[in-house]
């Protein structure tokens, strides 16, 4: 454990897999719910119930970042995936009049090379990752300190402010943008035509 | 923690976030899958953040900026979204054959009123208005043409 404060880890002070930690345990549970979540996202033919897995999945996935010790991008996770994006998500399929109940329209004809690429992908990733990193280990526990909010806004405002106010720039002229493409369909005629329907 | 549980998550979250992208048919579930993948690239990020543990903190700031570039990202999709399915009748990628707006076609479109079976009768008034706001603006292409 004292070890562990060693960055990127000795190899030799990796534990078994066989004996896992409490953290180790909980991780992989809501990563299995996070995985299952994430596949229903992507299979399930009831649209609106796709978005609400989304939910289970971006929750999940901010426990994860609770259990990685970084607590302000969890809870930012929570309010801004959860609290924002899913909302706007589930607004958009309910205007474009997307189908409530079971559809077939997601059975596309690219589905086998979908999973065919899915699945190459995975086993590339999966197959690097275990190679390079299964001696490695991590500490949560040491990683707390930096996940708080003063150690991110410290960070933020210290070594980051300009791609943060980029950022803000970039975030407004998206939404600015979003609002004049949104509206660029209403043109005159069909305004007064909204007016008189 | 071994290091490889959240890299595996990323990596596995990520190839499913890609079938998704690829196998869905309708423009907001592929809206869906872009957030798993971009989800998958910030589990990497916090867990590489908290394995390296440096002064800049790079791995967190990091996934606040991603987080804010998927807001972002979302509201401008779906903006545009929106703006396919009020010129076109669907909002399907698949079918989406023309570039130039507002499109050519009503040969691309499924019909609207095929998809509003469920909705309340009350709704019918502007459902029955689409069809001529589309044939309008399509006979303005046509003249400036």
């Amino acid at each position: 454990m004292s070890s562990a404060l060693a960055v990127s880890a000795l190899p030799a002070a990796a534990p078994s897999y066989l004996s896992p930690t409490g953290v180790e345990i909980a991780f992989v549970l809501i990563g299995l719910l996070v995985l299952g979540s994430a596949l229903l996202v992507v299979t399930v033919q009831n649209l609106v119930h796709a978005a609400l897995w989304l939910v289970v999945c971006l929750g999940g996935i901010a426990g994860e970042y609770l259990l990685l010790g970084a607590q302000l991008v969890a809870w930012v996770q929570i309010l801004i995936y959860v609290g924002a994006i899913v909302v706007l998500l589930l607004f958009g399929l309910v205007l474009t009049r997307a189908p409530i109940g079971r559809t077939d329209e997601l059975d596309v004809k690219y589905k086998l090379p979908a999973i065919v690429v899915a699945a190459a992908a995975a086993g590339v990733l999966v197959t690097v990752i275990v190679d390079a990193y299964h001696t490695t280990w991590l500490e949560p526990r040491a990683a707390v300190p930096q996940g708080t909010n003063a150690a991110n806004g410290a960070a933020l405002f210290r070594f980051w402010v300009l791609p943060f106010e980029t950022l803000s720039v970039l975030l407004l002229a998206a939404l600015v943008g979003a609002i004049v493409v949104s509206r660029r369909g209403a043109d005159s005629e069909s305004e007064e035509n909204r007016g008189t329907a | 923690m071994h290091a490889v549980y959240p890299l595996l998550l990323g990596a596995l979250l990520f190839a499913i976030g890609l079938y998704g992208v690829l196998a869905r048919r309708n423009a907001i579930t592929v809206l869906m899958a872009i957030e798993l993948l971009l989800n998958a690239v910030t589990i990497n990020l916090v867990a590489f953040g908290s394995l390296i543990r440096d002064q800049f903190n790079i791995g967190q700031v990091f996934t606040l900026f991603i987080i804010t570039m998927a807001a972002a990202e979302t509201g401008l999709g779906l903006a545009i979204v929106l703006m396919i399915f009020r010129q076109r009748g669907n909002a399907d990628i698949d079918g989406q054959r023309q570039l130039a707006e507002p499109l050519g076609g009503p040969a691309d479109e499924t019909d609207p009123s095929a998809d509003a079976v469920a909705i309340a009768p009350g709704d019918g008034g502007s459902e029955a208005e689409e069809e001529p706001v589309v044939a309008r603006a399509l006979a303005k292409t046509e003249a400036a043409r």
